[in-house]
């Protein structure tokens, strides 16, 4: 293999390094388009070698990505693309790893691998296209559909709680979670380019439409006349505010959030709270994440982004720099040759 | 040694056995035992036969926990059937290992530990040392529990610590009954115990104490002597199948100049392959202690894609639970080495103990067309070769390699001669050059049919790869029903290919007779010894050890047909003779199987053998 350095003139990549030799298949006005736009688009901005990209899926319409990409991919199995994107991470470090998953593939068969990856803190990216429905198999309800959805497997209506897969990543004392629709491109790509530049595994979820089995599901967020009073896009140092004309914000009341309106019932600028991704202690992160409609808006945006433990691909290289530093056996003839040997 | 009348007998060889409660230290003094006796140019085997639970309650049956040893001054191939030495901790401990010991044997007991309730809570309806239960044994009764806590009070050991010494105090009678290297003895205390020196202390004066005591004791009037090999010259070490499997993965990765990484979950018996490649950062070995099978597995493949020699371990359970996974490595043909500790089932079944019953499952075990190379390991000590050669099989031919070892091998040990890693056959991984303008995902070496191996991080090269069918040559996603077809096909071909890179299949003895003795796996030291034994009798007899499973080696046939007749030998329920009948349907086959969760004994294989040989 040729030696790439830092010093390397890199020649710049555009949005055509990127395409696929194939055609891309999802169904006409699916969310996912906007995704892989918008990850492609990030991926030019950030630079870097090509060759050192990997996209890592499970199962299910969103881990058809790695064919529509032109990256070094790997379409896994259901569920298990978060071990797989583990193993490649760990065995070469210098890879940038996306693992591309959805609501079924890591919330429902790849639960645990999501968890464990998220606990162990390999810096990959992990973005969730989160449709809240099965498409691939044509309609099941997931574990993030939302209590009475009916679906073919839910004729009437679910009765399963559903999960917020940033409660999880908080459970799995995640380091990184942010959250965006599909139909804001600046959105998306704002929130991407953080997750890739943060160091640890860093959980996207993208709020997107499945036009066949789900349509609309995520119409209260994105819609153009109600979005600005159903989202609160949260930025760090800045007020939650939110609403048409930013007279709404977040605000805390007997250790609750609450929704505050500026001027009524003596809440003022003060009383708002201030976003801060970094602290991890913050149980802000945790109220934000599950924020939802009817009472509040849904949170967008980067929720939680610290950098407060090492990945794990960084503690192992230092062990295995330790330990080679430490031992006297360099090579196997020196290991056979160790210990108890007996010479007859 | 004072004593006027001392005699000692030289003896070919011996197997001794410990036996006592579960957290009496048993392992731990057999270990030390069986190294000291490595050291002192013996051959050797050792057997540990432990219950799944970790401290069942004491003096129960349940609880006991036993340590073999078969050692000699000739080639030991097996741990024993049956000890000329027991030594037994507790009643419970005699109880369950009489009827592993020979007719005259010696048996030395604990009798500070034969009180009436200890008597009754081994299920013992009177006291075996005095009704009879011993007649025809060489009994020596030592009061070990009292002389060793006398021993650590003296050096200021609390009474808990005093009562875990008690296994050495048996072993130094043994050092005595053996002459063997007591300074030995102490400096593996040592090294056990290098961060409790007081520990370390009260053991060592324990030990020392059982062999001063046998010293003045008049049963120990004859004393045994097995002298060193002398037909054997070179480096020697005392290795474990599991350890020899880890050994094997990393030489092979060195030989291949790549590095290795093992993505596992701890099951019994094969946690040790993990832990033993955990430890060994500085040898380039990255191992990741993944949440469940499935992460094992699909970690291993995905570091098969990023370049690494790729390997998974597991027991039966485990590799059921890995079988979805394994056709994911199957489809994106990468190199992976899959290791299947192999344990009683079906389900949790005897997780300690050995069973040959996951041989249909490695060959067949998969949903689809799903061809993977099997192998077995036949001594704990080649578990080293066969992971070497799973390893060069699978980055050679680009194909996943299920090895097969078994709970006999993983934990038992025996002496290995050292090799050198210049005297290991090559490995040449079939990676390709940056920008390589021929490079196609699914292009194949005419011979082997294995595609070749770019890594993510090349230039030129990126691709993409998995679970979907892939078009022939090109690797992208194909639902063409001729093009399936085809690649089913090459698949299945490239793995049968592998059997013109195996050696072919050997026999032990004359290659035509009467009998031929087929096995498989970790039953070879028993039957080899069975075999030699007949054969030494004049009976025309041979053995035909497979260690090459899925493809069997060419000459299979040619082996079969010498014989009149062929009794295939296996610890499970008939699995491997499905197998031959599928394959070689012209032969007829005898059958001996055994479900016990323990090996087979050379006595019985015997008897078998000649019955059949008497029907001529």
């Amino acid at each position: 293999m040729t030696s790439h350095t830092a010093t390397q003139a890199v020649h710049p990549l555009t949005k055509d390094d990127f395409k696929p030799d194939g055609p891309v298949k999802w169904c006409a006005g699916c969310g996912d388009y906007a995704i892989l736009a918008a990850i492609m688009t990030v991926l030019v901005d950030l630079g870097g070698r090509k060759e050192d990209l990997v996209f890592v899926s499970g199962i299910g319409c969103s881990s058809r990505f790695p064919y529509y990409i032109n990256t070094y991919g790997f379409h896994g199995l259901h569920g298990r693309g978060a071990a797989i994107a583990t193993g490649i991470k760990i065995a070469n470090p210098s890879l940038q790893v996306w693992h591309i998953t959805g609501d079924g593939d890591s919330m429902a068969i790849g639960g645990n691998h999501f968890i464990h990856t998220v606990r162990r803190n390999i810096d990959m990216n992990i973005v969730i296209f989160n449709n809240r429905i099965y498409g691939l198999t044509k309609g099941q309800y997931s574990p993030t559909s939302p209590k009475g959805l009916v679906t073919k497997s839910s004729p009437d209506g679910v009765i399963e709680s559903p999960f917020t897969p940033g409660e999880l990543v908080m459970g799995a004392q995640g380091t990184f979670f942010a959250r965006a629709v599909d139909t804001d491109p600046k959105m998306l790509r704002a929130v991407l380019k953080a997750a890739a530049l943060h160091k640890g595994t860093s959980v996207v979820e993208v709020l997107q439409n499945c036009v066949i089995f789900n349509h609309q599901t995520h119409a209260a967020v994105t819609n153009k006349e109600t979005k600005d009073d159903n989202q609160l896009f949260l930025e760090a140092g800045k007020p939650m505010l939110f609403g048409k004309n930013k007279k709404k914000g977040i605000i805390r009341r007997n250790n609750r959030l609450k929704v505050g309106i500026i001027g009524e019932d003596g809440v003022t600028m003060d009383d708002i709270l201030v976003h801060d991704p970094t602290d991890p202690e913050d149980m802000t992160h945790y109220n934000l994440v599950r924020m939802g409609l009817p009472e509040f808006p849904v949170a967008m945006g980067v929720i939680r982004s610290c950098d407060c433990i090492e990945s794990y691909d960084q503690l192992y290289e230092q062990q295995v720099a330790a330990a080679r530093q430490k031992s006297h056996i360099k090579c196997m003839d020196d290991l056979l040759n160790s210990g108890n040997i007996l010479d007859l | 040694m004072d004593n006027k009348n001392h005699r000692i007998i030289e003896l070919e060889h011996v197997v001794v056995k410990l036996a006592g409660d579960s957290g009496d230290g048993m392992q731990l003094s057999g270990t030390q035992f069986s190294d000291t006796t490595a050291i002192d140019g013996n051959d050797l085997a050792t057997f540990p036969d432990f219950p799944s639970e970790i401290r069942a309650p004491q003096g129960t049956v349940a609880g006991v926990s036993g340590f073999q040893l078969h050692f000699g001054f000739i080639k030991v191939e097996t741990p024993g059937d049956l000890a000329d030495v027991l030594i037994a901790l507790n009643p419970a401990a005699l109880k369950v290992n009489m009827k592993w010991v020979k007719p005259g044997a010696t048996i030395i007991i604990d009798e500070d530990s034969f009180q009436d309730k200890d008597i009754l809570k081994a299920g013992y309806l009177s006291n075996p040392l005095e009704d009879g239960t011993l007649d025809g044994y060489k009994v020596i009764k030592a009061p070990i529990t009292s002389l060793s806590r006398r021993t650590c009070m003296q050096l200021g050991l609390d009474a808990k610590s005093a009562d875990r010494t008690k296994n050495q105090f048996a072993l130094g009678m043994l050092y005595y009954m053996f002459h063997k290297d007591l300074d030995f003895g102490g400096k593996f205390l040592d090294e056990k115990f290098a961060k409790k020196e007081l520990v370390a202390k009260a053991n060592k004066a324990v030990l020392e104490s059982g062999y001063h005591f046998a010293e003045n004791l008049q049963e120990f009037a004859i004393t045994y002597r097995i002298k060193p090999r002398k037909e054997v010259k070179g480096r020697y070490r005392s290795i474990n199948g599991n350890t020899a499997v880890a050994w094997g993965l990393m030489a092979a990765a060195e030989k291949a100049g790549l590095e290795l990484f093992l993505g596992s979950y701890p099951i019994t018996p094969a946690t040790e392959i993990l832990q033993e490649l955990s430890s060994m950062k500085h040898l380039n070995v990255k191992t990741l202690q993944a949440e469940d099978e499935i992460a094992g597995i699909n970690s291993a493949i995905g570091a098969a894609f990023a370049g690494k020699l790729a390997a998974t371990s597991t027991s039966g359970p485990g590799l059921a639970l890995k079988s979805e996974a394994i056709g994911l490595a199957v489809i994106t043909e990468l190199p992976l080495v899959i290791i299947d500790v192999q344990r009683g089932g079906p389900s949790t079944g005897l997780p300690t103990k050995p069973e040959q019953s996951d041989v249909l499952q490695a060959i067949f075990g998969r949903h689809g067309e799903s061809p993977v190379v099997v192998m077995a390991a036949s001594t704990p000590a080649n578990c080293f070769l066969y992971a070497f050669m799973a390893a060069k099989i699978a980055v050679e031919h680009m194909v996943p390699v299920i090895l097969l070892t078994d709970g006999y091998l993983a934990n038992g040990s025996e002496l290995w001669k050292v090799v050198k890693m210049d005297d290991m056959p090559d490995i040449k991984p079939r990676l390709v050059k940056d920008n390589d303008p021929d490079y196609q995902p699914y292009k194949r070496d005419p011979q082997t049919l294995a595609r070749s191996w770019a890594l993510p991080g090349q230039e030129g090269l990126r691709h993409r790869i998995g679970g979907l069918e892939k078009e022939d040559v090109y690797g992208d996603v194909s639902h063409d029903p001729l093009n399936h077809q085809k690649m089913v096909k090459l698949r299945q071909e490239k793995v049968y290919r592998v059997a013109n890179h195996i050696p072919d299949l050997k026999v032990w003895g004359e290659s035509a007779g009467d009998l031929l003795v087929v096995g498989w796996g970790g039953t070879y030291g028993h039957l080899i010894s069975a075999v030699k034994d007949l054969q030494t009798e004049g009976h025309k007899i041979s053995l035909a050890h497979f260690n090459y499973i899925y493809p069997l080696p060419k000459n299979t046939k040619e082996v079969l047909k010498g014989f009149k007749k062929i009794v295939v030998c296996e610890l499970n329920n008939g699995q491997f003779i499905y197998w031959l009948r599928a394959v070689h349907p012209e032969f007829k086959y005898l059958t001996y199987h055994k479900v016990q969760g323990q090996p087979f004994m050379i006595n019985e294989l015997k008897e078998k053998f000649t019955e059949i040989l008497e029907e001529f």
